[in-house]
């Protein structure tokens, strides 16, 4: 017998973009959250446009203590950062979605509540100084 | 969630915190159709116990505009779970097991494109449900290791019939593993990491 047979997709001329996030589209109803209304002020009205760039992995750091005006969710935030997390694990913990999170970072990054450690980005030529580096801690586990 | 309080929001455990001098991440992919063990390989290697990150796709029905004028608008949660391994006290590597299905994908944006590369695990009982990932994978020029998974039940083809059957090219490193060992699935890991740095060798 043999396996079933994948059939290549013809390549395309260019890759194609990923497309952005939907932006958090709280308050409307159209959003299955255990609490729909509080989603909303949560994402408030910050446009796409104005959101930080933020990867899963982008490490984020509290630099200092919530103001007495911090909304919970930012102070729960501010709270877990107290040592570094990826935004993956703060919308884990905090149970929302990667892309409100990212607005509530957006918001506490200018305010400059907390920092952003950019992750190491796939370059063209990788450094392969940084795949020894994985290779290593791989071979500890 | 209630934020009322938010003291109640559970962190991670203290022997769980990244050193403060961690500055760097990467990440690795972990994708393949349902089923086929994405879960229970990041749940293996991973040094907390696996988080899920959830996002929300809104859809709008097509021609279902009511009386009012209002569309009828589907909602989908989809989860992705992740695990984490520390490399040393600066960098952390971190594993992302993707929603089987790829259409997903773009939910989390920049999930592709900063990864250091992916792992396509197949079953060989349904060959065909990590066919579209790999097509993926290629338009995207995500470098990829595939991990054939190895269920007790499942049909045993040798390799290279898979690699005719998965139409992979030479280059693409093929592995057995069983996800659910740490072990094995590092070595997958690992398999990755030697073909990526033989891609960084060749370009040098
Ligand atoms: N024998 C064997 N069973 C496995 C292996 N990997 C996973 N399984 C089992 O296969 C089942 C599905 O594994 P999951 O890890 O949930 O698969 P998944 O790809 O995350 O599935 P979805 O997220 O639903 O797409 C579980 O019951 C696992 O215990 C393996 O390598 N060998
Ligand atoms: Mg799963």
């Amino acid at each position: 017998m043999s396996p079933p047979q994948r059939r290549r997709r013809t390549p395309r001329a260019a890759p194609r973009q990923e497309k952005p996030a939907p932006p958090p589209d709280g308050g409307n109803g159209q959003v299955p959250t255990r609490d729909p209304e509080r989603l909303y002020v949560v994402t408030g009205q910050t446009g796409d446009g104005d959101r930080a760039e933020l990867d899963l992995v982008t490490l984020i750091v509290t630099c200092a203590d919530a103001p007495p005006s911090a909304q919970p969710e930012q102070s729960a935030l501010l709270r877990l950062c107290r040592a570094p997390m990826s935004v993956a694990e703060v919308s884990a913990y905090l149970h929302l979605p990667f892309s409100v999170v990212t607005v509530l970072l957006t918001e506490l990054l200018t305010a400059e509540l907390v920092q952003a450690r950019a992750p190491v980005v796939r370059a063209e030529l990788p450094d392969r100084s940084l795949l020894e580096a994985v290779m290593h801690g791989l071979q500890k586990l | 969630m209630d934020f009322k309080s938010s003291e109640t929001v559970p962190g991670p455990r203290t022997e769980d915190h990244l050193p403060h001098t961690t500055t760097a991440a990467v990440k690795i992919v972990i994708v393949g159709g349902f089923g086929v063990g994405k879960t229970t390989m990041v749940g293996s290697v991973s040094e907390i116990r696996p988080l899920t990150t959830e996002e929300t796709m809104t859809q709008a029905g097509i021609g279902v505009d009511d009386d009012y004028g209002s569309e009828t608008k589907t909602a989908t949660t989809v989860a992705m779970d992740f695990g984490r391994i520390s490399i040393t006290d600066q960098l952390v590597l971190y594993l992302f097991g993707t929603p089987g299905q790829e259409r997903f994908w773009f939910l989390w944006n920049g999930l592709f494109e900063g990864a250091l590369g992916a792992v396509v695990l197949v079953d060989t009982r349904r060959l065909e449900v990590s066919f579209d990932v790999i097509g993926r994978l290629e338009e995207r020029g995500v470098p990829f290791v595939v991990a054939v998974n190895d269920f007790p039940d499942g049909p045993r083809y040798p390799m290279d019939d898979l690699r005719e059957a998965l139409d992979l090219s030479e280059e693409i490193p093929m592995v057995k593993c069983d996800a659910r060992r740490r072990a094995s699935s590092r070595d997958v890991l690992m398999t990755l990491m030697r073909f990526l740095h033989s891609i960084a060798m060749a370009s040098a």
